[in-house]
């Protein structure tokens, strides 16, 4: 229920009962072989796994290491999140809820969710901060075309955590017919772990895949972090392996100015969204706002396992700021002919810096975790185009 | 502490420390049995619109000491029981001891927070119970009996949420607080007090009527506080003096 003092259930006593009832039915169906088979079936077919383990020859050359991108920016949806919505929309199924309710950033994981809700016949609603929303026209646009409704939602800073907090009061009056499909390895126990799990096939198969290859595992893997699930994805097959493991949070402007996302390297332990972990906040212990450059980065805490792994030194955090990231963006774009989102850009900018260390006969593995193409404006932007 | 009684609920430095003393002092002087006192929080998820605002309004010019002011300046006017309701970020950043301290000084009577179920709350629980500050926690229609059980022992009294869903006025009580508090009265041993959604004097005529040892009153003075700032005083006063009557 814990990782080390980090994790818990941190919630109003009427959201106890709930929580209960999806742990019990996790812990029912996720061997369960009727589950496992069309949850394998689904992110074969529908979402497009396994997804590759591409050696990327060109970067290699030029930053003198092995550089190995784990593809989930291939995936139905253009990111990892379909992994985690597929799976959670399928556990909603089998415990007879007929609605799903989620929070979105950007929109990267509300189009997730409505696409897997498409999938399965369940109505979806999504919580977007109304600030989001008026900057992802287009994404709020392809959730109602899949078929969900997105609410804007006004309170508090107008953002991803708003949403979220919206989402648990929709909660509270809804748990009887509705599952919340949080969207990364956050929240109350036991949501980081089934997060984590759903995103754990990214971690499996890339250790299959390098030791086909290789013959060996690498000497790190490099994962984004603003939630963590990407990150907790491909580390977690590997926790008990020599293999660093290195995960990039968002540097935004600089740590010193303030303007960051880096809850693990700025923050202190707090406790919000249910779960005791590390979190930006004030002397007062109301939490602030966040910048980064890439939205789905932009939230003021981070997942209780890597709170976890930080504290026992298993994993190392560090940051990367917008505007490597945005270099990283531009380089993988030209020498590999790949659009990275602007999240996994953070975890590809730190490889680039890691090469040095490993040398030319270092393998590293990035989880590329989604594409570009919404980001595309913004980098125009960010680059002196108006 | 509880017994047919009027809960009148205020956010902290709403609009000003100042003015939420004087609002409390108004209160208990009209009738109301117990304030509990609000600590304003940038992100709280079981609350509703009303009570939202008057966090947004009171936290621009915060501090988490100004809590104890308040109740320090109260407390030379008046020894109605005090409950402090938080969430536990804010006191987890504070210090649990160090504001369990601050609670004991200043003359608080007893804590509730919201999003600490007492499966998380064992250190919290033993501090305050050193300190001879009583602790309350959140029941809910859905709380089974085994939890009930646990929450009936902690408790000073229990805090019986009438539905599901944040605090915020309504029309009507929900059907369900009437299950609940009946099914809640029949395994606790402790006073019930129900909130969340008690807006109206029939509400708190009917909730009495039902059995319930006590009712929580908060978004519809904090609405007033909302609409009228600083010149909420006299209508504070007419409220509670509303509700308070159909107690008596």
């Amino acid at each position: 229920m814990k990782f080390g003092e980090f994790g818990g259930r941190y919630v109003p006593e009427v959201l106890i009962p709930p929580l209960e009832e999806l742990e019990e039915a996790y812990s029912r169906f996720k061997d369960d072989e009727e589950f496992r088979k069309k949850l394998d079936y689904y992110l074969r077919n529908y979402a497009g796994r396994p997804t590759p383990l591409y050696f990327a020859e060109n970067l290699s050359k030029e930053v003198g290491a092995k550089i190995y991108l784990k593809r989930e920016d291939l995936l139905h949806g253009g990111a990892h999140k379909i992994n985690n919505t597929v799976g959670q929309a399928l556990l909603a199924k089998f415990m007879g809820k007929r609605r799903i309710i989620a929070e979105t950033g950007a929109g990267q994981h509300g189009v997730a969710t409505a696409m897997a809700a498409a999938l399965l016949g369940l109505k979806a609603e999504i919580y977007m901060g109304a600030e989001d929303y008026e900057r992802q026209k287009m994404n709020v646009f392809r959730m109602e075309l899949l078929g969900a409704k997105v609410k804007a939602v006004e309170s508090g800073s107008r953002t991803l955590k708003d949403a979220i907090n919206e989402a648990l009061r929709d909660w509270v009056e809804s748990f009887e017919y509705t599952h919340y499909l949080i969207g990364s390895a956050v929240g109350p126990h036991p949501f980081p772990t089934i997060v984590r799990d759903f995103q754990s096939v990214i971690g499996h198969e890339t250790k299959r895949q390098i030791i086909e290859i290789e013959g060996r595992l690498p000497d790190a893997i490099v994962a984004c972090v603003g939630g963590g699930s990407n990150a907790i994805g491909i580390f977690h097959p590997f926790l008990k392996d020599h293999v660093k493991l290195v995960g990039v949070e968002a540097g935004g402007k600089g740590i010193d100015t303030g303007k960051h996302a880096a809850s693990l390297n700025a923050g202190s332990k707090g406790v919000l969204h249910g779960m005791l972990s590390y979190f930006l906040q004030d002397e007062n212990g109301m939490i602030l706002d966040t910048h980064s450059i890439s939205a789905g980065l932009d939230y003021p805490g981070v997942g209780p396992e890597h709170a976890y792994l930080k504290e026992i030194g298993r994993c190392e955090y560090v940051t990367v700021n917008d505007d490597e990231a945005l270099e990283a963006f531009k380089i993988l774009c030209r020498l590999e002919g790949i659009i990275p989102a602007l999240e996994s850009a953070h975890a590809v900018a730190y490889a680039i810096k890691m090469a040095e260390d490993v040398g030319k006969d270092g393998i590293l593995v990035v989880n590329l975790s989604g594409r570009g193409d919404k980001d595309i404006d913004i980098v125009r932007r960010a680059s002196g185009y108006d | 502490m509880i017994d047919r009684s009027l809960i009148v609920f205020f956010t902290a430095s709403h609009p000003t420390p100042e003015k939420t003393v004087e609002f409390m002092l108004t209160s208990a002087n009209a009738g109301a049995d117990v304030i509990e006192l609000g600590i304003p929080f940038s992100d709280p998820v079981a609350d509703g619109k009303t009570i939202q605002e008057s966090y947004v309004r009171a936290l621009r010019n915060f501090r988490l000491n100004q809590v104890f002011d308040i109740v320090r300046a109260f407390r030379k006017e008046s020894e109605t029981p005090l409950v402090l309701m938080s969430y536990y970020n804010p006191i987890f950043r504070y210090g649990e001891r160090k504001f369990v301290e601050e609670m004991q000084s200043s003359g608080i009577d007893a804590v509730l927070v919201v999003d600490l179920p007492y499966d998380e709350a064992g250190d919290f629980v033993e501090i305050c119970s050193t300190a001879g500050i009583k602790n309350v926690f959140l029941a809910a229609p859905n709380t089974p009996e085994n939890r009930l059980r646990a929450i009936d022992e902690l408790s000073a009294f229990i805090y019986l949420v009438s539905t599901y869903g944040t605090t915020g006025e309504r029309d009507r009580i929900s059907p369900l607080a009437f299950d609940a508090l009946k099914r809640v009265k029949g395994i606790c041993r402790k006073p019930v007090a129900v909130g969340f959604g008690i807006s109206k004097a029939e509400h708190v005529r009917e909730l009495i009527k039902a059995g319930a040892d006590g009712v929580v009153v908060g978004s519809a003075f904090v609405r007033l506080i909302n609409e009228r700032g600083e010149g909420a005083k006299e209508e504070i006063r007419t409220l509670t003096e509303r509700f308070k009557s159909c107690i008596i």
